[in-house]
């Protein structure tokens, strides 16, 4: 039944079968975090890289395994006592398979080269450049030409180079946004650095991808790609001072952000009390669409669970552990308190 | 003195938990590591099951991050060593004297000292869990997380010590195979005539040797920085966390080819034997397995690509490691040749090498996508890696084990594994492991980074999670029809004689199993597959009729204590280095003692 | 009951002494981490005291010192080899002295380092690296003094074990104590006259 013929066909249509399916099935740009979906220059060379090697592989594969599966299938013993010919090796066989592999090898190798340079600095040089200060587990965003500070949220101009500086007081964290560009780590006593630029408008998922601590996989960010319009009516805002707060609501609020300890860990432009630098500046924490490095939207029901809880939504965070509402009985807040404080807080905008 | 030496008798137990205990033959070795070695798979099994239960589900609050971090380190650490390096361990007890013609190895009780060490080495490194926090920083313990500010407890001393401990057992039996390799082949027995595993348990125990002191290193200066204030890794004295990793992967590196190198050597006995073919091509593969030895000293850094060397750096490291991909390819077409005009039994053995050329075809392609350093920015830290690395480690190193296990379980047992359940065996594991593994692939483009304990539910990566927690639970199952079958054989499996598979090399010259001396007389060897040529010629006696004559006259070394008690000494000083200095010197006095009863018992009692 | 075979080796080496090269190939790799990790942070502390702490012409004494007790180890091997056990006693009983008078000088110099100029391992990076390297030195020296004394001891009581095989037991010590001279040779090149002349302090 099983002719050579046959064995010759079915084998390699099969293996095409296997890996067109499983290659549909595995595109799937839509998701948030997918590398197929390049959004920028940076991503879209490594995209490119890695579909070339992508078929070259699928190639390889198919010629190689079909090779296998056809040498098992037809090689088989028939139990009519066949006795193979001893053969031990072939020259010319030895090196075309070393020659060829070779080649393909030092084709490739070419793109790699060139494209490392290219992801390493921006070509035509930098448009602007934000400084990423990663902590356990939160982002510290700034931009030193204009003197922004923001947390977990970075905004950037649409068709900008944006040069990525890297730093940490802490532990190794990496800085993955995979839609616009491949991951630089975050090394402890010196700066790294990459460059990415969004060529469409819109909001990119991000993620810490270095094993940071306990709530690594709750260290998440956003990076909002703006027109160069809004960008600068955003830059605008965030160097303003706080909102004042208005209702009775979000008065109580403010004072409660005092009372209970707050400000020993967060910085409020405009409320000289506020000026702990540990955890992210808030000033502006109503204006941006996550809370808590980009884990939940920054909906009214969630910053109450977050305030409520901060632990049950990022186990092992700093906020409970040290945050004196959380750690001390006589401190800790109750309902009406969570309410004036999401009220004051979603009023910073 | 020797009143003092002779107040201490030589042990003679003939039969139960004593004999083992202070046995020196090989052959009992082998087994030891081979059944401990199973355990801690299992272990290490079980740490996967709960971590994929827990990811099967976003959003999971199965096991807190805390637990989590744990599982993954202790997962990939028992693996790699409590599992796949002592499994390998096992084979190269077993076999390399039987394949080269010799009694025993070089140095019998260094040979069971290794074992022990292993045993305690693990024994302490498990133990963590029960002791108030296992490892959590991973298996690759990037500094400076494991400094006892980011990581406080003593689970980060259990990991120095720990793997400090096991590394003195890996260098012992390296340096016992060398040797034993190098110096004891029987006559006749030229290098280029040994078998393949016997050159690639040679060059996996150069690249212990010189692997396992660069990490030695590391942990010294982990363990001087968390105990004693030390400032190897500590960014306020203005070190470089990136040292660590340096000095993790030049032996991590090496390390890989010390997991794969041995599973290579067994395909390549196992793959002639059923096509009834030599290995195609055998100069070629010997080299190629040098030359990876070589070549994997010089890409360490492709595990750093995202850390900020620099595109230089970067690039070199990628061209080091595309070009590595050579010699491998090269060792899978000639396993292919192998076959090619062969008469291919398809045994459960033969199933699973075959499965290991596919996978690790897979595994070794997806290795070259790495490789590609400005990709690999994209796939780094991701699934992408997990999927990589268990398709080299499991469908790699893990195939070839079981494909040993079916092939040289008579040898070790007179007995054979039942056929039948191992093809199921065998479908199961190769399809569980698919399911399991593949996705993975899918996950990492999907952007899933790795050790996170949980993932949120808007990512789109539910689907592919479950398949594969699916899939090892699979692989779960697989274990357990392969468990049935070892101890079901064992009772009552099918005697298989000295030469079950009309083998090609000297083991099966012998009978199953071999006795104590392992050769009545120790061959000359005129040519490789010595033992397949003589039976082409019809010159070889039968090695059953062999056992019609006995060993009298072989002189074996005897069995001790020694390498036990020191073991032990060793144990005490390393959970001393944990948990009291006084205990350690405790500890270090009974090594040092056994060190000098070791070094005054003569290898073999006066009166054997 | 007569042996059924001689005890050969495949390259007429001696088991033991192959192992020992092995074995002092792995410290290779061993001390050449240490080296490399101290290069690597070489001038790189943020404070406290450097390399000018370093007494070159006391340390010149000290290695002197060492490199003497490698010749007397040569004389004790070629002694016994001879079957000459009293001159044997003499020369290792020297080497030992001499290695422990080593390890005499690099106590003080820890010890100078530490009160005097306040350097400590946990000071900065400079003491870091060079008490670890330079200890796990000391450390090895004083194994290797430990070892002596004991084949002074088995030249009273087990004379036969030192002697036979051309006296490979002395031979695996003689090679083990020349390895570790050389890596003081390594070391003292490296931290002392290099790095001295590098920091520009010499």
């Amino acid at each position: 039944m099983f002719t050579n013929r046959l064995v010759k066909l079915i084998v390699p249509i099969t293996l095409l079968c296997v890996l067109g399916i499983s290659s549909l099935i595995g595109c799937t740009p839509d998701h948030p975090m997918s590398t197929f979906d390049a959004k920028g220059p940076v991503a879209e060379r490594q995209l490119s890289l890695f579909m070339m090697i992508l078929w070259i592989a699928t190639a390889v594969f198919v010629v190689v395994g079909g090779g296998l599966l056809y040498t098992i299938i037809r090689f088989r013993d028939k139990g009519d006592g066949f006795k193979p010919e001893q053969t031990h090796g072939n020259t010319k066989l030895e090196i075309t398979w070393t020659v060829i592999p070779s080649i393909m090898l030092a084709v490739v190798a070419v793109p790699t080269v060139i494209s490392q340079f290219y992801i390493s600095s921006p070509p035509d040089g930098e448009d602007i450049r934000i400084n990423v200060d990663a902590n356990q587990w939160w982002w510290e965003i700034e931009y030193p030409e204009s003197g922004v500070v923001t947390a977990n949220e970075i905004h950037v101009p649409v068709g900008k180079a944006v040069g990525v500086y890297l730093t940490s007081p802490d532990v190794l964290h990496s800085f993955w946004v995979p839609k616009l560009a491949g991951k630089m780590d975050i090394v402890p006593g010196k700066t790294t650095y990459m460059w990415f630029q969004a060529d469409e408008v819109g909001n990119y998922h991000g993620q810490c991808a270095e094993f940071c601590g306990e709530s690594h996989a709750y260290m998440r960010f956003r990076v909002i790609v703006d027109t160069e319009e809004d960008f600068a009516i955003w830059q605008q805002s965030q160097l303003a001072d706080a909102k004042t707060p208005d209702s009775d609501q979000e008065k109580q609020g403010a004072t409660l952000f005092i009372t209970k300890g707050c400000i020993a860990c967060h910085s409020i432009k405009g409320v000289p009390a506020a000026a702990g630098i540990i955890g992210p500046d808030l000033t502006h924490v109503g204006s941006r669409g996550t809370l808590a490095a980009g884990i939940m939207d920054m909906t009214e029901q969630n910053l109450s669970d977050w305030l409520e809880d901060p632990n049950k939504s990022k186990p092992g965070n700093i906020m409970s552990k040290q945050g004196i509402a959380y750690t001390n009985e006589a401190m800790a807040l109750t309902s009406g308190d969570i309410s004036n404080l999401v009220a004051y807080l979603r009023a910073l905008k | 003195m020797a009143s003092i030496a002779s107040a201490f008798s030589r042990p003679k137990y003939p039969v139960g938990i004593w004999n083992w205990a202070t046995t020196i033959d090989h052959k009992k070795i082998g087994a030891l590591y081979g059944i401990t070695a199973f355990i801690f798979f299992l272990i290490g099994g079980l740490e996967a099951l709960i971590m994929r239960a827990q990811l099967a589900r976003p959003e999971h609050a199965m096991v807190t991050p805390e637990v989590f971090s744990q599982l993954f380190t202790m997962h990939a650490l028992t693996m790699i060593f409590l599992g796949v390096m002592p499994l390998s361990a096992a084979f190269f007890n077993l076999i390399v004297p039987l394949m080269i013609g010799a009694r025993d190895v070089a140095f019998p009780r260094l040979n069971a000292f290794s074992y022990w060490v292993y045993l305690f080495g693990a024994i302490l490194l498990q133990s963590g869990w029960l002791l108030g926090g296992s490892p959590n920083s991973g298996w690759f313990a990037y500094a400076p997380l494991t400094a006892t500010s980011f990581s406080p407890g003593s689970g980060m001393e259990f990991y120095a010590v720990g793997l400090g401990v096991l590394g003195v057992s890996s260098l012992a039996a390296a340096f016992n195979f060398i040797v034993t390799i190098i110096n004891m082949r029987a006559p006749g027995m030229t290098l280029m005539r040994m078998p393949v595993f016997i050159w690639m348990t040679l060059i996996t125990s150069f690249l212990l040797v010189t692997a396992f002191p660069v990490i030695t290193v590391g942990l010294v200066e982990l363990y001087f920085d968390r105990v004693f204030d030390f400032n190897f890794f500590n960014t306020q004295a203005g070190a470089d966390p990136i040292l660590w990793q340096h000095l993790f992967w030049v032996f991590g590196h090496p390390e890989v080819y010390i997991l794969i190198l041995p599973a290579m050597g067994i395909v390549s006995e196992v793959l002639p034997t059923f096509s009834k073919k030599p290995l195609f091509g055998y100069p070629v593969v010997v080299l190629s397995g040098i030359t990876i030895g070589f070549m994997g000293w010089a890409v360490w850094s492709h595990h750093m690509f995202t850390v900020g060397m620099g595109p230089v750096t970067n690039s070199v490291f990628a061209l080091t490691t595309m070009f590595i991909a050579v010699p491998t390819g090269v060792k899978i077409f000639n396993w292919i040749a192998t076959m090619w005009g062969g008469s291919i039994s398809m045994t459960t053995s033969m199933l699973f090498s075959i499965g290991f050329i596919f996978m690790f075809i897979i595994g070794g392609l997806s290795g070259v996508m790495h490789s590609i350093a400005p990709s690999d920015a994209q796939q780094q830290d991701t699934y992408f890696i997990v999927a990589h690395l268990h398709y080299v480690l499991f469908g790699g190193s893990i195939l070839a084990v079981f494909s040993g296990i079916y092939y040289w379980f008579p040898k070790a047992t007179g007995k054979l594994l039942n056929e039948s359940i191992g093809k199921i065996h065998f479908w199961l594991t190769i399809v569980g492991f698919n399911i399991a593994f593949f996705p993975m692939h899918f996950l990492g483009m999907d952007g899933m980074p790795r050790r996170q304990a949980t993932y949120a539910a808007d990512m789109g990566w539910d689907l592919w999670n479950m398949v594969s927690t699916i899939g090892a639970f699979m692989i779960a199952l697989s274990t357990l029809v392969f468990m049935h079958n070892f101890f079901r054989s064992l009772k009552k499996g099918e005697p298989s004689g000295g030469d079950p598979w009309d083998g090609r090399t000297l083991e099966w010259a012998i009978p199953s199993p071999p006795p104590e001396y392992n050769f009545v007389t120790i061959p000359t060897v005129t040519a490789r597959d010595h033992f397949w040529e003589e039976k082409q010629l019809n010159i070889n006696t039968p090695s059953d009729a062999l056992e019609e004559e006995d060993g009298h006259g072989i002189h074996m070394p005897s069995p001790s204590y020694i390498p036990l008690v020191t073991a032990l000494g060793l144990a005490v000083f390393g959970y001393g280095l944990i948990y009291s200095f006084a205990m350690a010197g405790v500890g270090a006095f009974v090594t040092v003692v056994g060190i000098y009863a070791w070094a005054m018992e003569p290898a073999t009692a006066p009166e054997d | 009951m007569e042996h059924k075979e001689e005890h050969t080796t495949t390259t007429g080496i001696d088991n033991r002494k192959m192992m020992i090269w092995v074995f002092l190939g792995s410290e290779c790799m061993f001390f050449g981490s240490l080296i490399a990790t101290y290069l690597i942070y070489f001038g790189r502390s943020l404070s406290g005291p450097g390399l000018e702490i370093l007494d070159i012409p006391t340390t010149s004494v000290s290695t002197f010192v060492l490199l003497m007790s490698s010749f007397m180890m040569v004389m004790a091997y070629s002694s016994i080899a001879k079957g000459d056990v009293k001159k044997f006693r003499v020369w290792i009983m020297c080497t030992a002295i001499l290695g422990a008078t080593f390890l005499g000088f690099q106590y003080y110099e820890f010890t100078e380092f530490a009160h005097h100029y306040h350097l400590t391992p946990q000071t900065n990076l400079f003491g870091t690296t060079f008490f670890t390297l330079t200890g796990f030195h000391g450390a090895h020296v004083t194994v290797g003094v430990i070892w002596l004394i004991t084949l002074f001891g088995y030249s009273f009581y087990r004379k036969e074990d030192l002697i036979r095989d051309d006296a490979l037991n002395v031979d695996f010590l003689a090679l083990y104590w020349h390895f570790v001279d050389v890596v003081w040779i390594v070391i003292f090149t490296v931290v002392y006259l290099i790095g001295v002349r590098a920091a520009g302090v010499g």
